[in-house]
C-alpha cells in the first residue's frame, strides 16, 4: 500500500481545517453517530420504563424529556445528517469522478454551523433539557417551563448547516460531473442526494423560521401561536409539517440510493428501471412538499383541507411502490451473495415495504381518525425510520467501509449483528401496531393493563436491538485498528469509488476518469 | 401469557372504519406477501452457489409492467382514499337531533357540562342509540377526546371550538384517552364514558333536576352543590347578557340596537361588511366575541368592545347556549 492516502496527514488541526471532502464527511460521521449512540440509550431507557404499567424506572417529567430528546436527537442531529452530509459527502464527488465538491470552504462552514447548532442543544440539555415532543407543538411549547428557546436555537441553526449542504451539492452535480457523465448515468445514489439537497434547500427555510417565531413568541410575548396572546396553535403545526414531511424525504430518499447502489453490486445485475427510480426520486421530492396536512386530519382542519392532503398523500404510494419493485426485479436472475451490506439491502425492502403499507391506513381519513397519535403512528415511522433509513445506512456503512478506511470488517460478527438487529427490530414495533390499533396513545408514561403484554415484548425486542448496535459499534471499531486491508475494489463494483485505491488519494483521481459505460453495466447483453 | 386484547366495536362508524381497516390489510398482506416471496425465491434460486456471476442476463427494466403497476396501484388507491372519505364525511356531520354536551379539557382532567347545567369530571354519561355532539375546547394546551371502542378522536384546541359526532350502540364502560400530548399527566387523562338505555338517561337527568329543584340530595349521601356552579349554561349566558352590557347593544326581540339581535342569529347566514357571507356556528360566535372586528356584520359600525381576557371558557359555552336557544 505505497499510495498516499487522505488520511495520512495527521493531528487534530489536520482535521479541524480540512476542506477535503473526505475528512468533511468523516467528520460529520463520528459526529452524528455520537448522536445516533445517545439517541438510541435514551430509546432503551423509554423502552424500559414502559416494560411494565405504572411507573417502572423514571417519574413523568423525566419521561418525557427522554423522549423528546430521543426523538430531537435522531431527527436534526442523526438521520437528517447522516446520510447526506457524512456518506453524500465523502462519495457524491466521487461518484461523479470530481475531486472535491463545487464550493469547498463552504462545507467545511457548513460542519461548523452544524456543531454550533447541537451544541447548543446538548447545553439545552445540560440545562434540564425539554419536554415538547420533538414536534414542539404550541401552545405547549410556548408555555413549558423547560429549555425550549435554547433547543429552537440549535434547531435553526442546525438547519443552516442543512441548507448550505443541499446548496453545495446541487451545484456539485450540476457542475462537477466528470466528461462523459450524463445525468442519466449517475449512479442512483446522486440522484437521491440531488433529490434530497432540493427538499433541503427549498424545505428547511420554513422550519428556520418556524423555531424563530417560537422563540420571539416566548421571549418576547409577541403572540403568533398562542391563543392567550391572539395567536392560531394550529398554524404552528402547518407551518411545523411543511418542513417536518419533507423532511421525512430527507431521511429516507439517501437510504433509498443506497439500497440502489449495493442490490446492483451483490446481484452481479444492472439496476432494473435506472430511469424510473430516478424519476421516482424527483415525484416523491415534488409530491413530500404538497401533502403536510396528513398530520392534521384532526387537528380542526377543515375538511376540504383534509379531502385533498389525503388524496395527494395517496399519490406517495405510486412513485414509491415502483421503487420497491424495482430493488426487487433486480434480482431477478442475478447472482446474489448475501454479504452484510446486502442483507441490510434486503432488510430495508422487507422493512420499508411494512412501513409504507402502513402508511395507507394512515392517509385514508376514516381510519386515521382512529389511528392518529397512537402507538401505530409511532410502529409506521419507525419502520420507515429505522428500517428503511437506517438499515441503508447500515448497508452503505459496510458496502463503503473497505474504500473509507482501507479495512475489512469481520463477516461473521457483521452477519451476526444483522441479525439481532433485524429480529430486534421487529419485535420492538412489530407489537406496536397493534397496540395502536386497540387504541394506546403515543407519548404515554403509563398504561392501562390491557396493554401490558405485547409493551412488555417489545421492551424485550429492543434489548435484542441494544446487543446488535453493540456488537457492531464494536468490531466496525476494532476493525480500525486490526482488520485485514481492503482491496481497491471487494465487492468488484463498477462505479467510479471502487476504480480507485483503498482508502483514496487526497485528491480522489490523479487524472480526471472519463466515463463512458453506465454505473451498473453488469451481466452478459444478449 | 399473551392474552390479546380486543377493542370492542360500540360506535356507529367502529364498524365502518374497521372495515377499511381490514380492506387496507388485505390489501398490504397481499403486496407484501408478492414482494417477500419474491425477495425469498430470487435469494434462494439465484444464490452465488447456483448461479454464475459471470453469466447473469442485462436487463435494463421493463416500461410496460412498470406502467400497469402504476396503473393498477393508482385505482387501487383512489378507491382507499373515497372509502376513507365517504365515511370520514359522516363523521364530521353532525345530527339534527343530537344530545349537545359541552367538554372543556384542561391539564390534565376533562369537564363536561350538560345542557341542563349538570356537570361531571371525567365521566361522561351518553344514552345508546342517540346522536350525541360533544362541544369541545381547551383551557389551556391542545389536547384529544379519543375513545378507543368508538374509533373516534379529535383535537380540542384553545382559543377555539371543535367538535366531535357519535352515535354509541353498546351499554357499557369505556375509556377516553388524551391522545395528544400535554405534559405530565398526559397518560392519566382518562374519562369514563358510560353508554346506558336512553329511557335511564332520561331518569338519570330527571333525578338529577329535581335534586336540583328541592335543593338537596335526596338520597343525603353527596354534598349538594351550589346552585352558582350547577347553573344552566343558557341560563348563565342569559345572565351574563345582563351583567356584562352585551343588552346595551344586543336585544332578544329580533330588534335591531346598536348591535344585531340575537333572536334566531344562530344556524343563520350572515352577510357581513365586505361582501362575503358565513354561517353563524359556535366558532363564529366565539370570534364574534373575543374578536369583534375580524368579521364585521353589514349595516353595522365596528364599535363592539373586545370581551378577550374577560369571559372565562364557561361562560362563553353559557353565551353561545343562550344564542342558541333563541333559535327562533
Ligand atoms: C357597544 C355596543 C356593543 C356591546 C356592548 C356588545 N356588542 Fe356585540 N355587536 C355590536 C355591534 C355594533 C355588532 C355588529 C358589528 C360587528 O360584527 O362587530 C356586534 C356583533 C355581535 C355579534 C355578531 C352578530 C351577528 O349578527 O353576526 C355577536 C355574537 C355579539 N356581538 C355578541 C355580543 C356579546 C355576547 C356581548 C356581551 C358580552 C356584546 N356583543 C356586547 C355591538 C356591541
Ligand atoms: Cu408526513
Ligand atoms: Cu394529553
Amino acid at each position: 500500500m505505497a499510495h498516499a492516502s487522505y488520511l495520512d496527514k495527521k493531528g487534530l488541526w489536520s482535521w479541524l481545517s480540512t476542506v477535503d471532502h473526505k475528512r468533511i464527511g468523516l467528520m460529520y460521521f463520528w459526529t452524528s453517530m455520537g448522536f445516533f449512540a445517545i439517541g438510541g440509550i435514551l430509546a432503551l431507557l423509554v423502552r424500559l420504563e414502559l416494560m411494565f404499567p405504572g411507573q417502572t424506572i423514571i417519574d413523568p417529567n423525566l419521561y418525557n424529556k427522554m423522549f423528546t430528546l430521543h426523538g430531537a436527537i435522531m431527527v436534526f442531529m442523526f438521520i437528517i445528517p447522516i446520510i447526506p452530509a457524512a456518506l453524500g459527502n465523502f462519495f457524491l464527488p466521487i461518484l461523479i469522478g470530481a475531486k472535491d465538491v463545487a464550493f469547498p470552504r463552504l462545507n467545511l462552514a457548513s460542519y461548523y454551523i452544524f456543531v454550533t447548532g447541537a451544541a447548543l442543544a446538548v447545553i439545552a440539555i445540560l440545562n434540564g433539557g425539554v419536554d415538547t415532543g420533538w414536534t414542539f407543538y404550541t401552545p405547549y411549547s410556548i408555555r413549558s417551563a423547560t429549555s425550549v428557546v435554547l433547543t429552537s436555537l440549535g434547531v435553526f441553526i442546525m438547519g443552516f448547516s442543512s441548507i448550505l449542504t443541499g446548496l453545495n451539492f446541487i451545484v456539485t452535480v450540476h457542475k462537477l460531473r466528470a466528461p462523459g457523465m450524463t445525468y442519466f448515468s449517475m449512479p442512483l445514489f446522486v440522484w437521491a442526494i440531488y433529490a434530497t439537497a432540493i427538499i433541503q434547500v427549498l424545505a428547511t427555510p420554513v422550519i428556520g423560521i418556524t423555531t424563530l417565531l417560537l422563540v420571539m413568541e416566548r421571549v418576547l410575548g409577541i403572540g403568533f401561536f398562542d391563543p392567550k396572546l391572539g395567536g392560531d396553535p394550529v398554524l404552528f403545526q402547518h407551518f411545523f409539517w411543511f418542513y417536518s414531511h419533507p423532511a421525512v424525504y430527507i431521511m429516507i430518499l439517501p437510504g433509498m440510493g443506497i439500497v440502489s447502489e449495493v442490490i446492483p453490486v451483490f446481484a452481479r445485475k444492472h439496476i432494473f428501471g435506472y430511469k424510473a427510480i430516478a424519476y421516482s426520486s424527483l415525484a416523491i421530492a415534488f409530491i413530500s412538499f404538497i401533502v403536510w396536512g396528513h398530520h392534521m386530519f384532526v387537528s380542526s382542519q377543515s375538511p376540504l383541507a383534509n379531502f385533498l392532503f389525503s388524496i395527494l398523500t395517496m399519490l406517495v404510494a405510486v412513485p414509491t411502490a415502483i421503487k420497491v419493485f424495482n430493488w426487487t426485479a433486480t434480482l431477478y436472475k442475478g447472482s446474489i451473495q448475501l454479504a452484510t451490506p446486502m442483507l441490510y439491502a434486503l432488510a430495508f425492502i422487507f422493512l420499508f415495504t411494512i412501513g409504507g403499507l402502513t402508511g395507507l391506513f394512515l392517509a385514508a381519513l376514516s381510519v386515521d381518525v382512529h389511528l392518529h397519535d397512537t402507538y401505530f403512528v409511532v410502529a409506521h415511522f419507525h419502520y420507515v425510520m429505522m428500517g428503511g433509513t437506517v438499515m441503508g445506512l447500515l448497508a452503505g456503512i459496510h458496502y463503503w467501509w473497505p474504500k473509507v478506511f482501507g479495512k475489512m470488517y469481520p463477516e461473521k460478527l457483521g452477519k451476526l449483528a444483522w441479525g439481532f438487529i433485524f429480529l430486534g427490530f421487529n419485535m420492538t414495533f412489530l407489537p406496536q401496531f397493534y397496540l395502536g390499533k386497540m387504541g394506546m396513545p403515543r407519548r404515554y408514561h403509563d398504561y392501562p393493563v390491557e396493554y401490558a403484554s405485547l409493551n412488555f415484548v417489545s421492551t424485550v425486542g429492543s434489548w435484542s436491538l441494544g446487543i446488535g448496535f453493540a456488537i457492531m459499534f464494536s468490531y466496525l471499531i476494532w476493525s480500525l485498528y486490526r482488520g485485514k486491508a481492503a482491496s481497491a475494489n471487494p465487492w468488484n463494483g463498477k462505479t467510479l469509488e471502487w476504480q480507485i485505491p483503498s482508502p483514496p488519494t487526497e485528491h480522489n483521481f490523479e487524472e480526471t476518469p472519463v466515463i463512458t459505460a453506465g454505473p451498473y453495466e453488469y451481466g452478459v447483453r444478449t | 401469557m399473551l392474552a390479546l386484547f380486543k377493542l370492542p366495536q360500540s360506535s356507529t362508524m367502529a364498524p365502518n372504519i374497521d372495515n377499511l381497516f381490514n380492506f387496507i390489510l388485505w390489501v398490504s398482506i397481499v403486496s407484501f406477501t408478492i414482494i417477500v416471496v419474491g425477495l425469498i425465491v430470487f435469494v434462494l434460486k439465484y444464490h452465488r452457489r447456483r448461479s454464475d456471476p459471470e453469466k447473469t442476463p442485462y436487463i435494463e427494466g421493463h416500461t410496460p409492467l412498470e406502467l400497469s403497476i402504476c396503473t393498477v396501484l393508482f385505482v387501487l388507491l383512489m378507491g382507499i382514499f373515497a372509502w376513507g372519505w365517504i365515511d370520514y364525511a359522516k363523521i364530521i356531520t353532525p345530527a339534527q337531533n343530537a344530545v349537545e354536551i359541552n367538554l372543556i379539557g384542561r391539564q390534565w382532567l376533562w369537564e363536561l357540562e350538560y345542557s341542563n347545567g349538570r356537570k361531571l369530571t371525567n365521566e361522561l354519561v351518553i344514552p345508546k342509540g342517540k346522536p350525541v355532539t360533544l362541544i369541545m375546547s381547551s383551557a389551556d394546551v391542545i389536547h384529544s377526546f379519543f375513545v378507543p371502542a368508538f374509533r373516534l378522536k379529535q383535537d380540542v384546541v384553545p382559543g377555539a371550538y371543535t367538535q366531535l359526532n357519535f352515535t354509541a350502540t353498546e351499554i357499557g364502560i369505556f375509556p377516553a384517552y388524551c391522545a395528544e400530548y400535554c405534559g405530565t399527566a398526559h397518560s392519566g387523562m382518562i374519562a369514563k364514558v358510560r353508554v346506558v338505555e336512553p329511557e335511564a338517561f332520561e331518569k338519570w337527568q330527571q333525578i338529577w333536576e329535581i335534586e336540583q329543584q328541592l335543593g338537596e340530595d335526596s338520597r343525603g349521601d353527596r354534598p349538594v352543590a351550589p346552585t352558582a356552579t350547577t347553573e344552566k349554561p343558557e341560563a348563565r349566558g342569559q345572565r351574563i347578557y345582563a351583567e356584562k352590557g352585551c343588552s346595551a347593544c344586543h336585544t332578544t326581540t329580533g330588534q335591531p340596537l346598536v348591535g344585531p339581535s340575537f333572536k334566531g342569529l344562530f344556524g343563520k347566514q350572515e352577510e357581513l361588511a365586505d361582501g362575503k357571507k358565513t354561517t353563524v356556528d359556535e366558532n363564529y360566535l366565539r370570534e364574534s366575541i373575543m374578536d369583534p372586528q375580524a368579521k364585521l356584520v353589514k349595516g353595522f359600525q365596528p364599535v363592539m368592545p373586545t370581551y378577550k381576557g374577560q369571559l372565562s371558557d364557561e361562560e362563553v359555552n353559557g353565551i353561545v347556549a343562550f344564542i342558541k336557544s333563541l333559535k327562533n
